[in-house]
């Protein structure tokens, strides 16, 4: 190795602040190491579409004759089963995925890789929304890509719903991103966040009108149907199946707005890197 | 106990490394501590890993800060790069409060954590890319940092390759290249030569001594390893938490009065010789 002299004088020694510029940079950066890191591990990639597909393909098919939908808002005539879940599917893709970003920010956190993040000079909070946002990006390409397929499967919303849907996703992945930050914050070894994955996303889920219209869900269980209005990813998905069809569902959008706020930041306030370091002592054992 | 006068003394050791016409600008540099640590203290609970250590590093010296495992290092360098918060005490980097203006701290700052910090998925030019979007470096200036400093570690012809397919000694010297990118200042090493084979820790300390004496960074070197230290380093003991020595290794030596530095860390720790092979 050979060493050349430094051909700028470095930083600043008596810099304050950043520029839009650097800023932009950063989340940028972090966006499309997020992006890289996605489509390198195939298998994730593919099991993000799968699972949503199999609930299609095969759940939806066999329900079909079973569960009957009305015509409710936004829908302006029948559809299809498989039509109605549809948007409970892309917010169900965009559940596990802010779940899983979480899941990484926890491994990250032990392994290592987020100290480099955390060493920025930027603001930590910033950094923090910059992950959180690059993990709802990655959201948008399992989505889209669900899509796509679900278009050869006749569920086509208007083509403006594509564009449409498109500001209720990042909400909505935001607000599921920070749910999961802000779960991960409490969390201090990883082996406890596939027991809190257990305890989230599958009562969220379920709780919802993912799978079925709420108005069915009151006929059966009113004691379910407060849970679900209580419920933000209730909300989430309601959010998406109006964006689709190019309209707004005002109450979902504050309901969202309001929890994505709370859970952002709280999940900085209560993020703190120390939690993985400390519990073995920095580096495996030494302190 | 602390250490007031390493400043003084790494002052005295890049004075005589460099060229006297450099001098004056180089004690001009000095006046500012690169690193100045004031009393700091640090309790995992009811365990106290870092009690009122004090000491500074000077711009253009190298620092080894020795210790068994256990010492408290790696909580220092916590502290210091701010994952922990600090309870007690002071930290700055060139005159900067790391916990009143982090942001100025850290932009001096070049940090090599002890776990490999690379995402083994990219590119060696990924992972510098990536680095430099974290400090706000533009793509076109990041790539022609990239170049360069993979140049400088002899790693040019595998800026595409995967991280995972590069040796340990190759990563390690790609993240000392990724702490040089946005140029800092400071540079921190925490156990840099852990798992390497003899050549490669050659490799690395000889690096790390010539950004010292042609780049003028401050170097602070956390190591188990008595044999990385030579006598023109400055030296820090840290024991279960506590400074028990800093200052020109000489000057520790002849203070112990130690053949080398290994006899003078057990004198000063009391542990005897075959418990440092654990």
């Amino acid at each position: 190795m050979s060493s050349t002299t430094l051909d700028q004088a470095g930083p600043d020694q008596t810099r304050r602040g950043f520029s839009l510029s650097e800023y932009i940079t950063c989340l940028n950066g972090i966006v499309w190491r997020e992006a890289l890191r996605f489509l390198h591990q195939r298998e994730r990639f593919i099991s993000a579409l799968v699972r949503p597909l199999v609930w299609l393909f095969i759940f939806a098919a066999g329900f079909r004759q079973v569960l009957g939908v009305s015509i409710i808002p936004p829908y302006e005539t029948y559809v299809l089963y498989e039509v109605f879940i549809a948007p409970g599917l892309m917010a169900m893709i965009q559940l596990f995925n802010g779940m899983q970003s979480s899941l990484s920010m926890v491994y990250d956190r032990e392994m290592g890789n987020m100290r480099t993040l955390l060493v920025s000079p930027l603001p930590r909070w910033y950094l923090l929304f910059c992950k959180l946002l690059a993990g709802t990006a990655v959201s948008l390409l399992q989505v889209y890509a669900f899509l796509l397929i679900a278009w050869f499967w006749d569920i086509a919303p208007p083509p403006i719903g594509y564009l449409t849907v498109l500001p209720a996703l990042i909400l909505s992945g935001l607000m599921l991103g920070s749910l999961g930050m802000l779960i991960s914050s409490g969390i201090k070894q990883l082996e406890n966040f596939a027991g809190v994955m257990n305890f989230v996303i599958f009562p969220m889920f379920f709780s919802s009108s993912a799978l079925y219209p709420l108005w069915r869900v009151q006929e059966g269980s009113p004691m379910l149907y407060y849970v679900c209005q209580f419920n933000p990813f209730t909300h989430a998905v309601e959010l998406i199946r109006f964006a689709l069809y190019g309209q707004i569902n005002w109450v979902s959008l504050s309901v969202v707005g309001g929890c994505t706020a709370a859970f952002m930041i709280g999940a900085i306030f209560a993020y703190d890197p120390s939690r993985g370091l400390a519990r073995r002592g920095p580096a495996g054992g030494e302190t | 106990m602390g250490c007031d006068d390493l400043a003084m003394t790494a002052t005295d050791t890049y004075s005589e490394a460099t060229p006297s016409a450099a001098a004056p600008a180089a004690r001009e540099a000095a006046a500012t501590p690169a690193l100045s640590i004031q009393t700091v203290s640090h309790s995992y609970g009811a365990r106290r890993a870092l009690i009122d250590v004090s000491f500074d590093v000077s711009p253009a010296s190298f620092t080894a800060l020795l210790g068994l495992n256990g010492a408290g290092k790696s909580t220092l360098f916590s502290l210091i790069t701010r994952l922990f918060g600090i309870q007690a005490g002071k930290i700055g980097v060139f005159g900067h409060d790391i916990g009143q203006a982090p942001s100025e701290a850290l932009r001096l700052m070049g940090v090599v954590f002890q776990p490999r910090t690379l995402d083994l998925d990219l590119s060696v030019m990924q992972n510098l890319l990536y680095h430099a979007a974290l400090h706000g470096i533009g793509r076109g200036d990041a790539r022609s940092r990239g170049n360069e400093v993979l140049a400088r570690i002899g790693l040019a012809d595998r800026a595409g390759s995967k991280v995972r397919d590069l040796s340990g000694g190759q990563m390690r010297r790609l993240e000392i290249a990724r702490a040089l990118l946005h140029r800092p200042r400071l540079l921190l090493l925490d156990e840099a030569t852990v798992g390497l084979d003899v050549k490669a820790r050659a490799d690395i300390l000889n690096h790390v001594r010539q950004l010292v004496t042609e780049q003028g960074i401050g170097v602070l070197w956390a190591t188990h390893l008595f044999d990385e230290v030579i006598p023109s380093d400055n030296l820090v003991v840290l024991h279960q938490g506590r400074v028990l020595a800093c200052g020109e290794v000489a000057r520790v030596l002849k203070e112990t009065s130690a053949a080398d530095v290994n006899a003078a860390f057990m004198r000063l720790t009391g542990v005897q010789s075959g418990s440092l092979a654990s």
